[in-house]
């Protein structure tokens, strides 16, 4: 990669008109970056400034502070972690599952007029519903173990996934496609080369969306169905005894910290994987 | 054994077929009833024979294109390519749009991009990779190989695409418009660039262009258009040696009588129209 990127910027500067230098992009990076460091820093002093003031007592709403010390400490408990490492795993079967689904139902509409025209207002209907809402059905159909889980967060990340997809792919730029058609293509060449990769960026951002709808599902699953483990039962487990509420907020800080790690991680990869959509082309 | 995307063959190889590559007769195309973009086309583009066909802007020249490539059925009339009736998208036929930021792909570096039609037609490796250095040095892009189109300018995607056609080795090559989208020095540049490739690789050209000096500087012969629904309004051939020069041959009084001619004929119907 900086192999490539070298010879890009020489290139870039003998060419001289080319768009989109080096220098500016990772100035802003940083520039983002410790702003955004910056402002954790202020929310937290302010938190905990309201937090010491103790208008509500310390039982109910534990300092800041000692909450991210619960944090540091719990990190450390083997048996946090399971907790965690639960919650992930029903996380990620069900994410892959709706990404699998999703994809190959949105490649078929997606690429036929009809089923386009039949298919997005049913999308467009069913999207909006909070999946959060299904969860006591889901409860009821499937109990309270890892199945219900999976199937909750399947169900609630598909719509996403399925709505990019369809998107992706009808939009593939008709050029494109006869382009490849007058050079005798066929319909699977012209899917794997030209439809699929030019979708791939909008399916990507679907998945990314549909990763923090999955981890609301999951955790709000495991608090309502009271499961055996994962981040949702230890929340609920420690404030039923009571006097943890500094636990309860340092569980759902994890589950926040997570989907920032989450989120970030596959923002990352999204500007790496299809770096060509974010530069310009000399068009006109 | 027929290749796909042609059909009946015409009576075979009379003398009279030998030397044409490309024959319209009768074309005839409506988008809908009230629509009718092409009322009736007829031409023939010989082996080897560079044809401009001009007209005015919206005279159907895009809808010509696409009739010719078989990306579109027309209403009526029949196409051949060489002795073959098209009637898919056939064999041996490459196409230059003008929106190449379109249908160069972003994703792909410019070495992919020229090798990915190739990959589907049966050539082997080593024959595939000459195919695509001789095209990519042709143009003189062999050294941005590597790159990616959106880090060239625009005049050099338009060579990738075009070197993109060459690698194909088509018998003929169709342009749509393809400088309409550059500045003038890139356009100038890019006219030469095709009428070189098309010495060295001796492929039959059909551009469609509204530019009526870009047509007559190119061409061995033009077809001037109405405008929609068009119809042939004449074919004037271009006697100039090759090679040309964009200075000389442009200056020359052949090419500015021609010039005018082609200018006259494609103004006379709309002022006729509006008498």
């Amino acid at each position: 990669m900086s192999k490539g990127t070298v010879g890009i910027s020489e290139f870039k500067a003998a060419a001289g008109p080319v768009r989109g230098s080096r220098g500016p992009m990772i100035d802003l990076l940083v520039g983002t970056h410790s702003r955004r460091i910056f402002g954790v820093v202020v929310f937290f002093l302010l938190l905990e400034f309201v937090t010491s003031l103790e208008l509500v007592p310390a039982i109910y709403l534990p300092r800041a502070s000692s909450v991210v010390q619960r944090i540091i400490e719990l990190l450390q408990e083997l048996k946090f972690l399971q907790h965690v490492g639960a919650t992930l795993y029903a996380w990620a079967i069900g994410l892959a599952l709706a990404t699998v689904m999703s994809v190959t139902v949105g490649i078929i509409i997606g690429s036929s007029n009809l089923a386009y025209r039949m298919m997005t207002p049913v999308i467009e209907f069913v999207r909006p519903i909070p999946s959060v809402a299904l969860i006591p059905l889901g409860i009821l159909l499937w109990g309270q173990g890892l199945s219900m889980k999976v199937i909750l967060v399947a169900y609630a990340t598909l719509w996403p996934i399925l709505y990019n997809t369809v998107y992706g792919v009808h939009d593939v730029d008709p050029i494109a496609v006869q382009t490849a058609r007058s050079f005798g293509l066929g319909r699977l060449s012209i899917l794997r080369h030209i439809t699929l990769p030019s979708a791939a960026p909008f399916i990507f951002t679907g998945i990314r969306v549909s990763a923090s709808i999955g981890l609301i599902v999951v955790v709000g699953a495991e608090l309502l169905a009271s499961a055996d483990i994962g981040i949702g039962s230890f929340i609920l487990f420690v404030s039923s005894s009571g006097g943890h509420m500094d636990s309860v907020l340092a569980g759902a800080a994890v589950g926040g910290l997570l989907g920032v790690l989450i989120n970030s991680l596959l923002g990352a990869i999204e500007r790496r994987a299809f770096a060509w959509r974010y530069m310009g082309t000399d068009a006109q | 054994m027929s290749l796909p995307g042609t059909a009946a063959r015409a009576n075979a190889m009379t003398p009279e077929w030998r030397n044409r590559m490309l024959t319209v007769r009768g074309l005839r195309h409506a988008y809908s009833a009230d629509r009718l973009a092409i009322a009736e086309l007829g031409f023939q583009v010989n082996s080897g024979e560079f044809v401009a066909i001009v007209g005015p802007s919206g005279c159907g020249k895009t809808t010509l294109l696409k009739l010719l490539a078989g990306l579109l059925k027309p209403s009526a009339g029949s196409i051949y390519l060489q002795d073959r009736i098209v009637s898919a998208v056939p064999e041996g036929l490459a196409m230059v749009f003008q929106e190449y930021n379109r249908s160069l792909l972003p994703w792909l570096r410019v070495r992919a991009n020229v090798e990915l039609p190739l990959r589907y037609q049966a050539i082997n490796a080593p024959e595939r990779n000459a195919r695509v250095a001789r095209s990519l040095q042709a143009v003189g892009l062999a050294a941005f190989e590597r790159l990616y189109p959106w880090q060239l300018s625009g005049g050099m995607q338009q060579r990738v695409a075009i070197a993109r056609a060459l690698a194909y080795q088509p018998k003929i090559l169709l342009m749509d418009e393809p400088f309409a989208s550059v500045d003038a020095q890139t356009r100038a540049d890019l006219e030469d660039v095709v009428a070189k490739v098309r010495m060295q690789f001796g492929i039959t050209i059909l551009l469609v262009t509204h530019d009526i000096d870009e047509a007559v500087y190119l061409a061995d012969r033009v077809i001037v258009l109405s405008s929609s629904p068009s119809r042939i309004v004449a074919q004037i051939p271009v006697e100039m040696p090759h090679p040309r020069d964009q200075i000389t041959t442009r200056a020359s009084d052949n090419f500015v009588a021609i010039r005018s001619e082609v200018a006259k004929l494609i103004r006379r119907p709309a002022e006729e129209a509006t008498l």
